[in-house]
């Protein structure tokens, strides 16, 4: 079931996290992070609360800037870039923040709208059009197009704003905790409907959850942060038979062993 | 390869020719030539797209449409060169289009949907309006019963953050209001020689009028606004809910504490701007009418009955319920997201000071009745 690309090693990987060190006042949050992601992989980054996990990637996609190290994203040194040079890589990823952030006095299809309107010259049809197309393929109901955010469930709301993360057909997809707070149901559906767009679009796909269900089902490979560094990087598998106590705190707690249970069965 | 940008065009041999990077950089070039493209002549058109060096789901989409629309006006297109990868892309995002009526019905409410839903927003809103009141009502009701139930640490905090805080701010503006009616009433009153009536002129206007209603409009605009934002906030964050879960009445812990403080802090705020009101007013009758502190305060216990100053500070507490009403129910009253609760806090300013000047009037017309 698992389409494990872990071989593909490609020779310039697509982010390069080299030696990152952050710290906020006195607490350190990462103290020596490395890791690389490779172009058309599912790279989760997986660990437990207050590990650094979102911390890392609002570093990757220049929200928030490391105390030290570097950060390499489509083979340009972050820290080094100017202006233009940031906007431009902005239109090449793509990010669903945790509760969505969907602009609250906005409707979807207009949420979806803003960065066509904003980044592109395409005539207003054009833009409905595409912006209608991208919710279509997150599988948001159409008939809610014309809903504001607070009319929505929180799995319809995570739909919309993918579709909107999606809206400039970014070749890099950043999703903070997609799975968290839904259904088991939805979360699933969820699941699928990531590896579908990996599948349709070839995207690149980084991926921060707690969800070991999500891990064992999409990810191709996953980094295990904790005590501000990385635990453990691998697949599912190979980290599954690490030896670091942490790792195996958290892959063989009692719902680690369903989840890994479970995933054996499906395949 | 050469990156270039994407192009579509008829070349002479009459095949359409589709090249570049279809990508969303590159649209809205493609959308201008799609525009200016000659319309297809005969039944059967021949696309070729091998020249197509990148698509994302955009380009995909151009693509489609460009091709659907030759097809309705009855041009049967061969679509050819189009790589395997690239045609799949394309079918996903034609299979996945929900056809033109949702373009058309779901997106925009129109004008009468939205008068519609104005409508039906402001029928209910009496109702929530009548039933905050009762229910504010009861619940005050039930404390003057048992006072020991009042949350007297918040009422002390916004005693503090309502009126003493408060105290500055209103004091510079009522002392400028002596001023200026000082002011242009000297400049009256000096023609007539009638220059000690400047002290019944600042006294009446300030005490029975103007320093009530200056201090009520600022309060409004200072605590009104904050107790609709606090308790919109709470709102959205889910704190209220949880408040009714752990059995905290927000009524008694928001509501009540709040109006109280304000019922006792701008009666007591309006005495301090009378006393700076017509301190401001002192200043320039002296220096613009000669008149000395002795003579002004003379004739301020001659003219000045101690009614106006009772009448002036009684309208307060009536004023204070009000702003305080308004402030809570307005918070009370966001859903869903944080752009209502900037809206409900405007809202609560406009409606307060509005309130504030109606029910001023309305006292004005009632002591003439009385012949106060």
């Amino acid at each position: 079931m698992n389409a494990v690309i872990a071989d593909s090693h490609s020779p310039a990987p697509l982010i390069d996290v080299g030696h990152v060190v952050t710290r906020f006042g006195s607490a350190v949050v990462h103290d020596d992070v490395s890791l690389t992601i490779n172009k058309g992989e599912v790279f989760a980054i997986a660990g437990g609360n207050g590990c650094g996990k979102s911390v890392l990637m609002r570093e990757i996609i220049l929200l928030q800037t490391p105390t030290a190290g570097s950060i390499r994203l489509f083979g340009q040194d972050i820290g080094t870039m100017t202006a233009t040079d940031v906007l431009a890589l902005r239109r090449r990823c793509g990010v669903l923040f945790q509760h969505g952030a969907l602009f609250s006095s906005l409707t979807v299809a207009e949420n979806v709208a803003v960065p066509l309107h904003e980044h592109t010259r395409l005539s207003k049809s054009l833009i409905q059009e595409l912006a209608i197309l991208k919710v279509a393929f997150t599988g948001f109901p159409l008939a809610s197009l014309g809903k504001y955010p607070n009319e929505l469930s929180g799995g319809m709301r995570r739909r919309a704003a993918l579709a909107r993360a999606m809206a400039l057909d970014p070749e890099l997809l950043f999703l903070d905790e997609p799975t968290s707070g839904l259904d088991p149901i939805s979360a699933a559906g969820f699941d699928e409907l990531i590896q579908q767009l990996r599948e349709w679009f070839k995207l690149t796909i980084v991926i921060i959850t707690h969800d070991l269900d999500s891990l064992w089902r999409i990810a191709d490979r996953v980094a295990v942060l904790g005590n501000g560094k990385v635990l453990g990087i691998g697949t599912m598998d190979e980290l599954s038979h690490a030896e670091d106590p942490l790792i195996h705190e958290y892959f063989y707690g009692p719902r680690g062993r369903t989840a890994r249970e479970q995933a054996w069965s499906r395949k | 390869m050469i990156s270039s940008a994407a192009r579509i065009y008829f070349p002479a041999d009459g095949v359409l020719r589709c090249e570049g990077q279809w990508t969303i950089n590159h649209l809205s070039a493609l959308e201008r030539q799609i525009a200016a493209l000659p319309t297809a002549q005969g039944e059967r058109l021949v696309c070729e797209a091998g020249g197509i060096q990148a698509m994302d789901t955009g380009g995909a989409w151009v693509l489609w449409r460009t091709v659907n629309k030759l097809e309705r006006k009855g041009c049967r297109v061969s679509l050819i060169g189009l790589s395997t990868e690239l045609f799949t892309l394309m079918q996903t995002a034609a299979k996945k289009w929900p056809g033109e009526e949702v373009t058309k019905g779901a997106v925009r409410a129109g004008w009468l949907e939205e008068i519609g839903r104005f409508i039906s927003q402001y029928g209910p809103s009496t109702r929530s309006a009548l039933s905050f009141l009762g229910e504010s009502s009861a619940t005050s009701v039930s404390l003057i019963a048992h006072p020991w139930q009042i949350r007297w640490r918040v009422l002390t905090h916004n005693l503090q953050v309502d009126g003493f805080n408060a105290l500055p701010i209103t004091g510079l503006l009522t002392f400028l209001m002596g001023v200026v009616i000082a002011y242009q009433g000297s400049e009256q009153l000096k023609t007539f020689g009638a220059n000690i009536f400047i002290v019944d002129l600042v006294g009446i206007s300030l005490l029975r009028e103007i320093a009530p209603l200056v201090t009520a409009i600022l309060v409004a605009g200072r605590s009104g606004s904050a107790y609709a934002a606090q308790i919109g906030t709470m709102r959205v964050t889910e704190e209220l809910d949880a408040l009714r879960a752990l059995g905290i009445s927000p009524m008694s812990l928001l509501v009540i504490p709040r109006a109280l403080a304000l019922v006792i802090a701008l009666p007591l705020l309006t005495v301090f701007a009378d006393v700076v009101g017509v301190f401001g007013g002192m200043l320039i009758a002296w220096s613009q009418l000669g008149i000395t502190f002795g003579e002004f305060v003379v004739r301020f216990e001659y003219a000045i009955v101690l009614r106006h100053y009772l009448i002036g500070i009684g309208k307060t507490p009536v004023f204070a319920i009000l702003i305080a009403l308004v402030g809570c129910y307005q918070g009370l009253q966001v859903s869903g997201g944080v752009d209502s609760v900037g809206r409900h806090t405007t809202i609560s300013v406009v409606q307060g000071i509005f309130l504030v000047i109606v029910s001023d009037a309305f006292f004005s017309i009632l002591f003439n009745w009385w012949g106060v």
